[in-house]
């Protein structure tokens, strides 16, 4: 039998590793800003990335320029993140919800492209990045960098393993805040708002408020986003920041369900399982040579492993079009 | 002909001329020289107009005739290019809808704005003013506003019982009938206490049996001394329970006046009701076009 040849354990172990790995948490949590903004205040944002960008620079820069101590640092990012969702929201969300939709998608490149510009080279370093701000950070590290932490087969080096579980504690602390505000008047206000904007203002709630504090939340927990990362990575590069991570954004949301307080959180497990072990199957697969290089050879592997999350993503659609925790019943009440 | 309307003699309304933009006694809303043109068609034009306090408006007139336009100036859902209206003697011009509903001037839609995706009760919770929680920070901390939202929860199933909503209660609003929606919606709007509402088309699309309901809550909210300015088709609905009725067509005024007056008026019928309307108008016609439908029947059985 050939599939005896590949090593499945190892593919497990990747699997589950990058299931609770660092990139998991990133995305989980730009996610569940991307989920105070759609699935929850409506609002079309296709630029998540810029948010995440914007903190991850906030906080970098507020080290590198200004050397503020860490926490300072942190609210750095949280003050340029909301700053953004400022120069976002107050010309656009007045107006239709596409006009938030094309500014965003247009705002997070201008950001990157901005960051990387060799004008802006003395202060964001242009393509090379930030890549000197980590070390306070790493100060309050309590674990060895030079060992291994985990459980069973899943093991991280100390220095990851700290940035892994700040970024699930930030992700955790974010769905416990979105769960909160959403069960409350302000929420209850918020979800109206996404329903029909009209019957929020003729109820005497002003919609264009409550939508712009909706886009300074979810604009910040996706800054926790970048920082997380920029702190998981000891580095904060312009390039990472493209266009289509906001929509890995959107799929890890859309997979575990618009509007559903855990959904950001499965689903970016979800997704980074699903993507790692396609993408371990398919180099085994090639290496054994059990599928034929004339057929796919090693580079092309990665490019499969996106075609697979389209596939699934399109039999999620057809069988459980409101994702994992998504329900039917709310899914039907748009079809009346 | 007997006098249809309700209470012409309590509505402080009696012996006021019927001729368009007179002046009411207890004026709670008045337009001044409201005009508002899309483009080269002139939507609303408007020279003077009160509204009574504490009666029930009727606004009648034919498709395009600027109601709905008429409705979205007045609550601040649209701006006039020019013109004044004051509300409790207080100009409101620009001001935008949210703070219109805040200070007692709440509206319903034509095509009702259920928030499908929020259960009954949170669409009850919703209409409440001045909610702490519904501040960011207050939100935060269920002590700060929890008290308050009993109490809301509470008036809200009040309201549900009163319009026999309580049933559905904790259902998707979007899994409402047309007809309780529109019941909802009213049911909403009272919510926030207001001191006028004004409800677009709020029979449309609803079952006769419901129908009465209904109006018999329109008429509880005059009961209650809310002044309630509706648009209506149904002439019926209009007899029934206006005590004014204000006709526009072409964006103007053509007509005001309790309904007897409204339908022999030469220029409501010519612009809205027409010679040969669809329903009836009053009783004694109603029983005349009966009588001739049973000749028309009698005649035929002979045939046979």
């Amino acid at each position: 039998m050939l599939l005896a040849a590949i090593d499945w354990g190892f593919i497990f172990d990747q699997t589950l590793t990058q299931m609770v790995g660092l990139n998991a948490a990133v995305y989980a949590i730009a996610a569940i800003g991307l989920n105070v903004h759609f699935g929850y205040a409506g609002l079309l944002n296709f630029g998540q990335v810029g948010f995440v960008a914007v903190g991850a620079y906030g906080m970098g820069l507020s080290v590198t320029l200004w050397d503020l101590h860490p926490v300072l640092a942190v609210l750095g990012g949280v003050v340029f993140a909301a700053i953004f969702a400022l120069l976002l929201g107050i010309p656009t969300l007045r107006l239709r919800a596409d006009y938030l939709a094309i500014v965003t998608i247009a705002a997070a490149e201008i950001i990157r492209l901005m960051a990387r510009s060799t004008a802006l080279r003395t202060v964001t370093r242009g393509a090379e990045g930030l890549n000197e701000f980590v070390g306070p950070f790493r100060e309050y590290n309590p674990f060895d960098a030079s060992q291994s932490y985990g459980i069973g087969p899943v093991g991280y080096r100390g220095t990851e393993f700290f940035a892994i579980l700040i970024g699930w504690l930030v992700a955790l602390l974010a769905v416990l805040l979105v769960w909160t505000l959403m069960r409350s008047p302000w929420g209850r206000v918020v979800k109206a708002i996404r329903e029909n904007e009209d019957a929020a203002l003729a109820l005497g709630k002003n919609a264009y408020w409550y939508k712009l504090q909706a886009l300074i939340l979810g604009g910040i927990i996706g800054g926790f986003a970048g920082m997380v990362e920029a702190v998981g990575k000891a580095t904060v590069q312009p390039d990472f920041y493209v266009a289509p991570l906001t929509f890995f954004f959107w799929l890890v949301l859309i997979i575990g369900g618009v509007g559903k307080v855990w959904a950001p959180i499965i689903g970016s497990m979800i997704y980074w399982a699903l993507i790692t072990f396609v993408q371990n199957l398919g180099r085994q697969l090639v290496d054994q040579g059990i599928v034929p290089t004339s057929v796919m050879d090693p580079s092309q592997v990665d490019q499969i492993r996106f075609w697979i999350v389209g596939i699934a993503l399109a039999l999620l659609m057809v069988y459980r079009p409101q994702g994992i925790f998504g329900s039917r019943e709310e899914m039907a009440l748009d079809a009346r | 002909m007997p006098d249809d309307t309700v209470t012409i003699d309590a509505s402080g309304l009696r012996g006021i001329a019927n001729e368009p933009g007179v002046a009411k006694p207890d004026p709670i809303i008045v337009v001044d020289g409201m005009r508002r043109a899309f483009g080269g068609i002139v939507a609303v034009d408007v020279d003077h107009v009160e509204i009574q306090r504490g009666v029930i408006t009727g606004l009648i007139g034919p498709n395009g005739a600027g109601k709905t336009t008429f409705f979205n100036l007045l609550t601040g859902f649209d701006a006039p290019d020019t013109g004044h209206t004051t509300f409790k003697g207080e100009v409101i011009d620009g001001t935008s809808p949210h703070r219109l509903a805040r200070r007692g001037l709440v509206r319903t839609f034509q095509l009702t704005k259920s928030l499908t995706k929020l259960r009954v009760i949170d669409n009850m919770k919703l209409g409440a003013q001045r909610q702490r929680g519904e501040k960011f920070f207050n939100g935060l901390f269920a002590p700060l506003w929890k008290a308050q939202d009993r109490e809301v929860e509470q008036r809200a199933d009040e309201l549900l019982k009163r319009f026999k909503l309580d049933h559905m209660r904790d259902e998707y609003a979007g899994t409402l009938s047309g007809g309780q929606r529109k019941l909802l919606e009213m049911a909403r709007a009272l919510m926030s206490q207001p001191e006028a509402i004004m409800l677009d088309e709020p029979m449309a699309g609803v079952n006769p049996a419901l129908t009465q309901s209904l109006l018999g809550h329109v008429k509880d909210l005059r009961a209650e001394g809310i002044t309630v300015v509706f648009v209506e088709h149904d002439m019926d609905v209009v007899r029934d329970i206006s005590d004014w009725v204000v006709v526009m067509a072409e964006g103007e005024i053509i007509a005001e006046g309790p309904h007897s007056t409204i339908t022999s008026n030469q220029r409501v019928i010519d612009a809205y009701l027409g010679t040969h309307h669809d329903a009836p108008l009053n009783l004694s016609e109603e029983q005349a076009r009966i009588a001739e439908d049973e000749a028309i029947a009698e005649r035929g059985r002979h045939h046979d």
